[in-house]
């Protein structure tokens, strides 16, 4: 028997240079688990470090500090020669369809190219054998195979990038905006195939997105990021029954409900201000600068991430 | 809402694109009113049409696209008619508008503050420049950019996403305009930047009684903004009825599909998202029936021949579908008879 956890992420950082003198401070200390056959959402403001962040776990960047863990193996300094038969285990669909898709190859190439590129198939003809029933699993058929990206409409397109990434069979999908680049009636096509496609194989996705409706809907656990670092992780309806830091309500508060007497019923908290520049982020409590019930220990030491029951972690000085 | 006195009225308005690939009916034969005062919203996917027919309305349209039918009356005059130079003149004093990317809208070399001015002295070459930046000034304060007189100076480039799009509205109230036109103002905006946009925009309503039109896919932000909603599919518009009629009697199998497709924040995990099966129609060749029916889930042969007309369902409520008719079937197979 395998890991019960296929991910696991201890203190993950992640900083960038600007210039030659500043650094951004996109991943700060990032830790979390993600159990087998399960999915953890990821959820902040664009800025936030939450794409930075499954970039590094993939190791498209390389880490700054902290360790990274697939499956029990510890990936976080590996080589791309000893990380590549780890690959298929681990793969990525993004958020932009039209970007992410070779131009010059036909969806059958982009879909054999993994296969290949991993020794599973020998040839071009063998790889035919995987790519059309995995093509008919994401709701495209054979003729499409022969078609290049352009010929495809935004969703057609994720789907492609979604065989793409099911094709290695692999054990974790993380999956970076799958859906906000789609139509609203095209969303829920690609988020029903992701849960059926789960619900059969067993496969575990690290979520990110901003939809936080959305999040909700397809993660057994959340986790709120601002300004490169964790806030808060629970049960996905616990966050939204009984979200405990300042951050998350006030993120929770901004989300327009698609019920008009709702909408206007509702007192809102919503948050002041922008979020800060991950180059000089604040002292202690990253939030301090915009969080409503600040106070002055807030900007001076920052708060430890602590369970405040039934596995519902928040840092905040507010609980402790 | 109180005065239904429509400001802007749009008949039958068919606007096309010529392409290598054909002449694209983006808009074919499109009839609304704005009344004075209120937010009105227009749904849509990519591709129906929701943008055009607002490009339509201030004459804003590619070269390679042609308004081929229809009137648009606003203040007595016909605006598919005017010259440019009136057309000019309307655009920005009477009607303005809000895009989705602010940074494109914006000239990267001037300093926001000066580029609203410029809007200001543009349709009142009377004004001082000192006036025109203290109503510069006032109107930042008034869409709460911080420290208005430091920011005046900024180029957009200094400005984050949420900063930029207060500076598109303030340059749109500059000259305090009868309609506003927003289209997918918020969509680029995190959730929280939206929140505080969204309720400037209503707090701005309130106060000049400006009315808006406001263009998106969102049905959230539908629901917290407008008091009335048209929804457009393929060109045309399907429904249009208040904001309550929409959300809690829909009247048309699009727009009860939208609405299942997107999950609320109380929905129980395990039930399904219901999409809407298939993609929107190629425009190039659009349907000859209801645009919708290769998708809809209640299609009768008739819905693939024939395009329904645009009928009465209820006060203030139309749509475009033959289920709606007076002598429709009352089967289980039509969800608007079934009791």
């Amino acid at each position: 028997m395998s890991n019960q956890n296929i991910l696991e992420v201890r203190d993950l950082t992640k900083h960038f240079k600007a210039g030659s003198k500043q650094v951004v401070h996109a991943v700060d200390g990032v830790s979390f688990t993600l159990a087998r056959g399960k999915t953890l959402g990821l959820v902040g403001e664009s800025g936030c470090g939450k794409s930075s962040c499954a970039r590094t776990i993939i190791r498209m960047y390389d880490v700054t500090s902290g360790q990274v863990i697939l499956d029990g193996i510890d990936i976080t300094h590996m080589n791309q020669r000893e990380l590549k038969p780890l690959r298929k285990k681990m793969q990525m669909i993004f958020q932009d369809p039209y970007a992410s898709l070779n131009a010059r190859m036909t969806v059958r190439d982009i879909i054999a190219e993994p296969l290949l590129a991993h020794g599973i198939v020998k040839s071009k003809e063998e790889a035919n054998e995987l790519v059309y029933p995995i093509l008919d699993r994401v709701g495209l058929t054979k003729e499409h195979a022969n078609r290049y990206a352009h010929e495809f409409s935004g969703g057609q397109r994720q789907r492609v990038g979604i065989a793409r990434a099911l094709v290695l069979q692999p054990d974790l999908i993380i999956c970076d905006e799958p859906i906000s680049a789609l139509d609203v009636s095209i969303q829920a096509q690609v988020i029903n195939l992701l849960k059926d496609y789960q619900d059969e194989k067993g496969i575990s996705y690290l979520f990110i997105a901003h939809d936080l409706s959305m999040v909700r809907y397809v993660s057994d656990e959340v986790g709120v990021m601002y300004l490169g670092q964790l806030v808060e992780v629970c049960e996905s309806n616990e966050i939204y029954k009984n979200p405990l830091h300042p951050y998350t309500k006030g993120l929770l508060g901004s989300i327009p409900i698609a019920n008009p007497r709702l909408a206007r019923q509702k007192v809102k908290s919503s948050i002041e201000g922008d979020i800060p520049s991950p180059i000089h982020p604040p002292e202690g409590c990253r939030f301090h600068t915009r969080c409503p019930y600040a106070r002055p220990e807030c900007s001076m030491e920052k708060p430890q991430m602590k369970d405040v029951g039934g596995g519902h972690l928040v840092a905040c000085h507010l609980y402790g | 809402m109180e005065t239904m006195e429509p400001i802007l009225k749009i008949d039958n308005l068919k606007t096309s694109f010529m392409t290598s690939n054909g002449e694209v009916q983006a808009v074919r034969g499109v009839s609304f009113s704005v009344n004075k005062g209120e937010i009105l919203g227009i749904v849509g996917e990519s591709g129906s049409g929701k943008s055009v027919t607002s490009m339509s309305i201030l004459r804003l349209l590619a070269d390679t696209a042609k308004i081929k039918e229809g009137t648009i009356s606003f203040g007595g005059e016909n605006l598919i008619e005017v010259s440019k130079k009136r057309m000019r003149q309307i655009r920005g004093e009477k009607i303005s508008m809000i895009f989705q990317d602010p940074m494109s809208s914006l000239n990267p070399l001037i300093p926001v503050g000066k580029q609203v001015e410029e809007m200001i002295r543009e349709h009142h070459p009377d004004r001082s420049r000192e006036d025109a930046k203290k109503e510069v000034l006032e109107l930042f304060e008034k869409v709460r950019i911080p420290e208005p007189e430091k920011r005046y100076k900024c180029f957009p480039h200094e400005f984050s996403g949420g900063m930029r799009q207060r500076v598109m509205i303030a340059m749109a109230l500059a000259n305090k305009p009868e309609l506003l036109i927003a289209d997918e103002p918020t969509t680029a905006l995190d959730v929280t930047i939206q929140d505080q946009i969204l309720k400037q925009l209503r707090e701005l309503e309130k106060e000049y009684g400006t009315s808006i039109i406001f263009i998106t896919h969102d049905l959230g932000v539908v629901a917290e903004l407008c008091d009335r909603v048209i929804v457009m599919y393929g060109g045309l518009i399907m429904e249009e009825a208040s904001i309550f009629d929409i959300f809690e009697h829909p009247g048309h199998p699009y727009t009860m599909g939208l609405l299942a497709s997107i999950p609320d924040v109380e929905q129980d995990k395990s039930v399904r998202l219901m999409p809407i099966p298939g993609s929107p129609p190629d425009m190039t060749n659009p349907p000859k029936g209801c645009p919708f029916a290769p998708r809809c889930p209640y299609a009768r042969k008739v819905c693939a021949q024939e395009l329904p007309e645009f009928v009465q369902v209820g006060e203030a409520h139309k749509t475009r579908c033959f289920l709606q008719y007076p002598d429709a079937p009352a089967d289980e197979h039509n969800p608007f008879r079934k009791q």
